[in-house]
């Protein structure tokens, strides 16, 4: 058995043992959070479903290619494999998209694959930047962001490289 | 707008790119694969989604959001010292980062925007450096258990899904660290500029 099997079914029973000792009902609050799961599944389903007919006709007609085979020697450089381009392009602007774009990496190269593996670290590790910034300063009534957008930008660059390194380190890719 | 720009752009590219290639065939068809797709992937999410929204949630009524909130909020007054002078806005901002460490997001973002209102009254329209720093802290994430992305591993079948966890913390920390070194940085600049 690997330590790492232990896990999951740790993470469970410990969670429902501390709860219950808090006094936490902790079914009611299993459901309730399901229930929340799954709300949060039917907003993003309409924006996949535009999103990975996209995406699959991009691969398709080799659009993905061309753009890949653009970016990789400057990405090669920091270990970041070619095929994650479209991921980084469209993970500040689109948060659906970006899962899109990175489950079908996920799913082309392999999920334990290095290419795959810094996918899934990058979706992890950062976050719908533009998004983000148009939400928080459209109601707080801020037309000049300042420096926000390139310490923002630069979060993300650093994230990405981040994870490429993070998988080499961890799993000795 | 961005999306819509977005959107079409790809559908347009790939049907100009399909026709330089020659793959029509091949791109008609993944329109049709894509979107049946994207309902298959939701479907076989879910289970592992709701689980861990489920799970998420009883941490959250444990009290453990609370908990974090109180634990930052050391780190946040020096971050943030002219908010934290307004003690509703340093717990504003202290429960926004807790509820984004548990990966809550439909708590964490009114918070988020009760703080940023609070912070930009007497600004009129001008983002000061706190604000600033505020907004890039939540572009970047900063979540302990990423439950979506461990989800659509499980999908794709990893042997196993939640392995990633330290290379997602490592690369988390570095992002959001070069975020709010970057922001304070252009703030120092940016003043002496005026």
């Amino acid at each position: 058995m690997s330590p790492s099997a232990m896990v999951v079914p740790g993470l469970l029973a410990g969670t429902a043992v501390f709860a219950l000792w808090r006094r936490v009902d902790v079914y009611s609050a299993l459901t309730a959070g399901a229930g929340e799961g799954l709300t949060v599944l039917l907003r993003i389903a309409p924006a996949l479903v535009g999103l990975m007919t996209a995406v699959a006709m991009f691969r398709a007609s080799g659009a993905m290619d061309w753009l890949s085979g653009l970016c990789a020697p400057l990405l090669e450089k920091v270990g970041i494999p070619a095929e994650l381009t479209p991921l980084m392009l469209i993970r500040p602007i689109s948060g659906s998209g970006a899962l899109a774009v990175g489950s079908e990496v996920m799913n082309t190269c392999g999920p334990d694959s290095y290419a795959g593996r810094v996918a899934a670290v990058m979706l992890g590790s950062t976050e719908t930047t533009f998004y983000t910034i148009a939400v928080y300063f459209s109601s707080a009534g801020i037309t000049r962001t300042r420096h926000t957008i390139p310490a923002a930008l630069t979060a993300d660059l650093v994230g990405f490289i981040g994870s490429a390194l993070a998988v080499r380190i961890f799993f000795g890719m | 707008m961005a999306m819509a720009i977005l959107w079409t752009g790809m559908v347009v590219l790939s049907l100009v790119f399909g026709l330089l290639n020659g793959r029509m065939e091949a791109v008609s068809s993944a329109a049709l694969t894509g979107a049946g797709s994207a309902i298959q992937l939701c479907l076989s999410m879910a289970g592992v989604l709701c689980l861990w929204s489920g799970v998420m949630e009883i941490m959250n009524r444990c009290g453990l959001s609370a908990k974090l909130a109180h634990a930052f909020r050391p780190l946040l007054r020096v971050l943030l010292p002219n908010a934290s002078r307004d003690d509703e806005t340093l717990s504003a901002v202290s429960a926004n980062v807790s509820a984004n460490l548990l990966g809550l997001g439909n708590a964490a973002t009114p918070l988020g925007i009760q703080a940023a209102r609070r912070m930009a009254r007497g600004l009129e329209g001008v983002a000061s450096d706190e604000l600033c720093l505020l907004v890039v802290l939540n572009t970047a994430s900063i979540q302990i258990i990423p439950t979506t992305i461990a989800s659509v591993r499980a999908v794709a079948g990893a042997s196993s899904p939640f392995d990633i966890l330290p290379a997602v913390w490592l690369s988390s920390v570095l992002s959001v660290s070069a975020g709010l070194t970057m922001a304070k940085v252009l703030a120092f600049f940016g003043r002496r500029r005026i």
